[in-house]
């Protein structure tokens, strides 16, 4: 069971040296207690306390890397139920699965998809993360060279090995061990062999059984036969079973400390219809998966679920924004047209996109207005005419351009009389309410 | 270590509110858990989805949802026997949105001869709503309510600036109604507060926290609605405690990503597809969060929307 702060303290050596980037040992184990700091912050703790510390400072859900490399994948690691809590942190990995027995050309044609899937969207870079390979040929050389063609042809991604025959996962593994591919999966049938070829390889085993007592004593057995890196398949194919399975996991991890369970999870969700299996792998996203595994990748659904995790992991506290600057768009110059928004990242890349589509070179003053959209800053108070005429001012904006015309936003056309009073010598003008009216609006003007 | 499963005790229940006639009458709301968790609670009922309708052509709605009725739209009358004969709908809410000063700003009494014509031709349950505009909605409202008279309808949405007259037209005619603040629980909480405060009755209220299209702001919502259902089931928050609604269509159906096409963002892929899959998501993530009434436009995104929650019930 987890250990109180006041109880690890009693194990820290107490001098209050600082050296673990906190003011004092005892707020160190308050840290520790909570799973918000790591043990190994401090230099001086003696290996005895270690030891004792040891599973209560390891946080509740294990952390490690799906793949390897900077397009790795953080696995686990989650510390709430509820992302209004605090956060979740670890964007789940996406993984679509391919059958070993499909042509060479349709191998290299699936894992190009998946390397070419990667997709810009308010300033994150977005892809596909993993490739699992299915074993469906029942021949072991089939296996291991569609793995490597895979492997090779995705050189970034991730791979899951789906395969449940030992001897062919293990030359699975070998040929592509540097990849430290994810093993799926340990039965109870196959524990032993799948266990010490995942130990021997130094990779992450996933544990499959139907339900969570099941499951519960196969990670026990897998972490007794020296696996820790540890994924859960509960065996959920439907909607309700992975809503109740996930939550129940995460639940016995965080609120109990049942260390059987605190590991990430993985979740299948095939279904015939591709919009179907969107709809099913955006509850996975939402309730708690670590890995969810699609049976296609097309755009229109990369985009889709991309965004819905992106969305459900960004920080509650703190929407996401970009610099106060003035952004130059096309390479402007001292007559090109000056816009005006608000630093909410989702409004700054929304704007700053259309005016590059536009293709006329323009300038985009960006206020900060601490990370709130157009109208919401507006009436917040955070973007008003006063706010915006003192921006404009103390920007220098006036000594690089030769006009004095700002175009505002559409949704904020109220604000225009106000701003010609404070902004003396300007001419304000309304642009569009939505972006997407830009380029048509920007050509417009420049024609 | 034996698996002991973990469940919650929650000390209250979201109320459950009915409405519709007869056998065709629909109930929604009445779980004391957490969205589907079955193995802690009871779920007597599960999610509605109602289709979207309004009492004027769709110009404003994307052309892949429009064509999708566009031998229909022409009239409310045949839009609305299309969704119940043809599509099987389970529910229809009516938009008004000619009444907008902005669009063609018509009459409350117009508004009300499209209520009672659009009655007289369906039997399964109807949501009213108005066009948003504050003022404007407080008239339409009352004369939609009041030629609702005895149909047991959902009205909405009374808001902060003009709940007064629309409650007192829903307790006069004895409807439902929808309750909608901004992206604030605190707010949410307070406007169900006033409401009740008038006389009318908690089990007769649905929440409306507002939507919020998946990309646009979906995280407020899902974490909004999170935090209601929470303070319903866990602190017995009475004000707390109505089905929620979201009303997903006219969020979704705006942005860019349900209207650019291919030809111009290639790497988004089909048009026809991502308009779908877009609405069928913002959807299931409110359902997931704890939405108990759904309002959609695309008859295919019900359709997967609705095979979801068969497979979560
Ligand atoms: C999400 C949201 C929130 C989030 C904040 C999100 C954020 N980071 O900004 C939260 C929950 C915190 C919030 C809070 C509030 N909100 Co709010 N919120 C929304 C919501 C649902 C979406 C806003 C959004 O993200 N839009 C997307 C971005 C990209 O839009 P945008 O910045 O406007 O940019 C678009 C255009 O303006 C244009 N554009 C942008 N820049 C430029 C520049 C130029 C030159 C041009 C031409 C065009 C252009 O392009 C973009 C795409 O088309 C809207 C309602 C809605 N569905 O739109 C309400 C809304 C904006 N909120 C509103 C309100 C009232 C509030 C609160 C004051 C509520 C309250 N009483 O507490 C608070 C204020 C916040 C505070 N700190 O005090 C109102 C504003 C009403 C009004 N007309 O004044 C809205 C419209 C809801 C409503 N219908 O009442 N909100
Ligand atoms: S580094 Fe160790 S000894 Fe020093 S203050 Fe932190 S916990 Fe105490």
């Amino acid at each position: 069971m987890a250990l109180t702060g006041v109880q690890i303290f009693k194990l820290l050596p107490k001098t209050n040296c600082k050296k673990c980037g906190f003011p004092t040992c005892l707020a160190f184990a308050m840290a520790l207690a909570q799973g918000k700091a790591d043990l190994s912050k401090c230099p001086d703790v003696s290996e005895e306390s270690k030891k004792m510390l040891g599973e209560a400072s390891a946080p509740p859900i294990r952390t490690f890397d799906l793949g390897t490399g900077d397009k790795a994948v953080k696995l686990g690691g989650e510390t709430v139920l509820f992302r209004h809590d605090k956060k979740f942190f670890n964007p789940c990995a996406l993984a679509v699965n391919i059958k070993d027995n499909l042509s060479d050309d349709e191998l290299v044609k699936k894992a190009t998809e998946v390397s070419q899937s990667e997709m810009e969207r308010v300033g994150q870079k977005l892809r596909i993360d993993a490739i699992s390979v299915e074993y469906a040929s029942g021949s072991s050389a089939q296996y291991e060279k569609a793995v490597r063609l895979v492997a090779e042809k995705a050189p970034a991604a991730a791979i899951i090995l789906n395969c449940k025959d030992a001897a062919a996962a293990e030359a699975a593994v070998k040929a592509v061990a540097v990849r430290k591919p994810l093993l799926y999966c340990a039965t109870n049938e196959n524990a032993e062999a799948m266990a010490g070829i995942a130990k021997t390889h130094g990779v992450p085993l996933c544990a499959s059984a139907q339900g969570l007592e099941a499951l519960s004593s196969l990670t026990e057995k897998l972490q007794a036969l020296g696996v820790n890196d540890i994924v859960l398949d509960s065996g959920a194919k439907s909607v309700k079973e992975i809503v109740e399975n996930n939550t129940q996991i995460r639940r016995a991890a965080l609120k109990k400390g049942f260390k059987p369970l605190g590991f990430p999870i993985i979740n299948f969700v095939f279904r015939d219809d591709s919009i179907q299996e969107a709809s099913a792998a955006s509850v996975a996203i939402a309730k708690y998966a670590s890995i969810v595994v699609l049976s296609g990748i097309e755009k229109w659904k990369n985009l889709a679920l991309f965004t819905v995790r992106q969305n459900l992991y960004t920080d509650p506290q703190v929407p996401m924004q970009v610099e106060q600057k003035i952004y130059g768009i096309s390479e402007p110059d001292a007559n090109s047209p000056l816009m005006i928004t608000t630093n909410f990242s989702l409004t700054y890349f929304i704007v700053s996109g259309e005016i590059e589509n536009s293709k006329v070179p323009s300038l985009l003053a960006v206020m900060d207005s601490e990370g709130l959209s157009v109208l919401t800053a507006w009436a917040a108070g955070k973007f008003t005419a006063a706010k915006i005429a003192q921006f404009i001012k103390d920007s220098g904006i006036e000594g690089r351009i030769s006009h004095r015309e700002l175009i505002i936003p559409g949704q904020v056309a109220i604000l225009s009389g106000a701003l010609e009073d404070k902004l003396e010598g300007w001419k304000i003008t309304v642009g569009p309410r939505e972006a997407n009216a830009i380029p048509t609006f920007l050509r417009g003007r420049a024609s | 270590m034996s698996f002991v499963v973990p469940k919650e005790s929650y000390n209250g229940k979201v109320l459950s509110v009915d409405f519709g006639k007869g056998d065709k009458a629909v109930v929604i709301g009445g779980e004391n858990t957490l969205p589907f968790l079955s193995f802690e609670g009871e779920i007597p009922n599960r999610p509605v989805v109602a289709y979207e309708i309004q009492d004027c052509p769709p110009e404003d709605w994307p052309e892949r949802v429009r064509n999708e009725y566009k031998d229909v739209s022409g009239d409310p009358v045949t839009w609305a026997k299309h969704c119940q004969d043809n599509l099987k709908a389970g529910a229809i809410a009516l938009r008004l949105v000619s009444t907008h000063p902005d669009r063609e700003n018509r009459s409350a009494e117009d508004a009300a001869k499209t209520i009672r014509n659009v009655l007289a031709a369906i039997d399964i349950p109807l949501i009213i709503l108005g066009s948003n505009h504050i003022e404007k909605d407080a008239s339409v409202l009352v004369a939609a309510a009041e030629a609702a008279s005895g149909y047991n309808c959902i009205i909405g949405k009374a808001q902060e600036g003009n709940y007064k007259t629309i409650v007192a037209a829903a307790l006069a005619h004895n409807h439902k109604l929808i309750a909608m603040s901004e992206l604030d629980i605190n707010l949410a909480k307070q406007l169900n507060i006033l409401i009740t405060q008038m006389g009318f009755d908690k089990e007769k209220l649905i929440t409306d926290p507002m939507c919020s299209a998946l990309g646009y702001g979906l995280e407020y919502t899902y974490s909004v609605m999170e935090r209601i259902r929470l303070a319903g089931l866990f602190q017995n928050d009475a004000t707390m405690q109505p089905p929620i609604l979201g009303d997903v269509g006219m969020y979704v159906w705006k942005i860019k990503e349900v209207t650019a096409a291919e030809a111009d963002v290639p790497e988004w892929g089909s048009l026809e597809e991502r308009g779908v899959a877009w609405e069928a998501i913002t959807a299931t993530s409110m359902i997931v969060a704890g939405t108990n009434l759904l309002i959609m436009r695309h008859p295919k995104s019900i359709g997967i929307v609705e095979k979801t929650i068969a497979e979560l019930t």
